[in-house]
């Protein structure tokens, strides 16, 4: 398939997003259990949402300038019934808007006691709104991977480690972020941040390379003699009918030589697990420029890594756009 | 229920490419329209298409045979491009089966194209939206027609008549005879899409011919050996040679 950058920024930006919202609720579930010490909500929560609310809205910023008619996407919400496109198209807005709330009620300081667990812990509206966000973040994380997951003529897609890699690689840039950006806000935070952010990367690096070991011994099932119908071990395309280029010839062929995609791999493969496990052990002790330097280059690794998520998937259309002339 | 489809014979496809720039012409005017070409004088044409005519070569020289394979949209009984459709914009009709795009309601995210292993779907850079072969809708119920032209543009051109139009569903009509009778087969069927398009494989004529074809071995007047057997090389009329 041919990489398209405007859906890169989507799935890497909303999956850090959701990785930080997520950070900041784990936080607060821990901080209500006396576990950790609470931060300070107003720059913690407040701006922790905040910055989560950015990311979302650069990321359904690009999936715009995906759309042929980007005016007419309020559509996309109707067929939700079976299309993952639609679902992701209405969970993201309404995780936006759990994000916003959340965020808002810890700027506002919002805590009127809505009931009491039976441990006596107090329920206020943040704690509903981060379990609302915490459903959503996964729920969007489900839809984003399962409209690549379900289409099963792309073989590289159509497995349930896609799933696990959106989930994973998203929570892990997202707890970088969060590391990094509690260096900043709430010192205490870090390390405890910090230590999930490299266990997350960890279970990343598993399920990512279980993926590119299956990728690499995926066998096609469709052949050019199912493709056109012909019982022979021998056939050639003399021509795909058209010495010009077509949608079919741009949207599915990457175009690059072997030597980029496996010098993607490798820089995807290095960027995105051991060096910021380094600098997330090395910045724990507060370093927030370190962490801040992890974050981005795992960022950086994941644009990759969803880079050649895309190229390396083989569309079996191909097959029929073998041979210009 | 209906399933208009078309039926393509390889054994009498010649490439010529006459579909191709009959269905270009008819669609690019019709309610279709525009399949607007980029660049078409330039180093990089490029342009819509709903159909193209494509060449293969089958075995090794020098027993090799020229396929020429037309491919446009198959109308798949179940069609993966339509369930992934976000808007509703892709739909098959329940009347004749036919798959189509709602240029209205499409928002070109290029989703319906993944899902299609046949890569039918081709976005018009004019107009961005998804396009595809739609069995030439606005001519075949166009009762200002002859009944005769009440038929795909590609179907009308084809000079050799390899391409056949009609309902799968009604085992009486042309294209089921055909389908049923002269091997008709569907791309990939290993995804059960179940396409509606049939295609009908190359036919050789051979005929197998047996000694006692060339020799008649129950000749009555050579069952008891009463006559010298006559040599190959003789004239092989027996009535005449052997008397």
């Amino acid at each position: 398939m041919h990489p398209a950058f405007s859906v890169i920024f989507l799935t890497t930006l909303i999956g850090a997003a959701q990785g930080l919202f997520l950070a900041l609720f784990t936080v607060q579930s821990y901080a209500a259990f006396k576990l950790l010490p609470q931060p300070d909500a107003h720059a913690f929560y407040g701006q922790g949402s905040l910055l989560a609310l950015v990311l979302l809205v650069a990321g359904l910023g690009a999936s715009f300038l995906h759309l042929g008619h980007p005016e007419r996407a309020w559509r996309s919400a109707a067929m939700w019934r079976t299309s993952w496109l639609s679902r992701e198209v209405i969970v993201l807005p309404a995780f936006m808007g759990v994000v916003f709330l959340y965020g808002l009620a810890h700027w506002m300081d919002w805590h009127p006691l809505l009931m009491a667990l039976p441990g006596g812990l107090p329920v206020d509206p943040t704690a509903i709104l981060g379990v609302a966000g915490t459903l959503l973040a996964f729920a969007l994380f489900i839809c984003t991977a399962m409209i690549y997951a379900c289409l099963k003529f792309l073989g590289e897609w159509h497995s349930p480690l896609t799933v696990i890699n959106y989930i994973l690689l998203g929570g892990a840039s997202g707890f970088t972020l969060a590391a990094a950006f509690a260096a900043v806000t709430a010192p205490e935070l870090v390390s405890f941040l910090g230590g999930w952010a490299a266990i997350i990367t960890l279970l990343g690096l598993v399920s990512r390379s279980a993926s590119l070991y299956r990728n690499a011994r995926l066998k096609p099932k469709s052949t050019l003699q199912t493709a056109i119908g012909i019982k022979h071990p021998r056939i050639v395309q003399n021509t795909q009918g058209f010495m010009g280029g077509s949608f079919n010839t741009r949207e599915f062929f990457h175009g690059q030589p072997v030597a980029v995609l496996r010098g993607v791999k490798w820089f995807f493969i290095v960027a995105v697990f051991p060096v910021p496990l380094l600098l997330l052990l090395s910045g724990m002790q507060g370093g927030a420029a370190v962490l801040a330097v992890a974050f981005v280059v795992q960022y950086a690794g994941l644009l990759a890594e969803r880079w050649f998520f895309f190229a390396q998937a083989n569309h079996p259309q191909n097959l029929y756009y073998q041979s210009i002339a | 229920m209906t399933q208009l489809a078309l039926v393509i014979d390889l054994n009498v496809c010649v490439g010529c490419q006459a579909c191709v720039t009959s269905c270009k012409e008819w669609n690019t005017a019709g309610s279709a329209g525009p399949m607007v070409d980029q660049n078409p004088y330039g180093a990089d044409p490029t342009g819509t298409f709903f159909n193209r005519v494509q060449t293969f070569e089958v075995g090794e020289f020098p027993n090799t045979e020229t396929v020429h394979f037309p491919k446009s949209c198959l109308h798949c009984e179940d069609p993966p491009c339509v369930p992934v459709c976000p808007t509703g914009a892709s739909y098959k009709r329940k009347e004749d089966g036919i798959v189509l795009v709602d240029y209205d309601k499409c928002i070109g995210c290029k989703y319906c194209s993944w899902a299609c292993p046949y890569g039918a779907r081709e976005l018009d850079e004019q107009q961005q939206v998804m396009k595809k072969c739609t069995l030439c809708v606005d001519r075949i119920y166009d009762t200002s027609m002859t009944e005769d032209d009440r038929k795909p543009s590609c179907v009308k051109a084809c000079p050799t008549s390899a391409r056949l139009f009609g309902d799968i569903h009604d085992p009486q009509s042309a294209v089921s005879i055909a389908i049923r009778e002269s091997g008709g087969y569907a791309l990939m069927p290993e995804w059960g899409t179940h396409p509606a398009n049939h295609y009908l494989p190359r036919r050789k004529t051979r005929i197998k011919i047996h000694e006692d074809e060339l020799e008649r071995a129950d000749n009555p007047l050579k069952v008891d050996r009463q006559l010298p057997r006559p040599a190959m090389s003789e004239p092989t009329l027996d009535d005449v040679t052997t008397w």
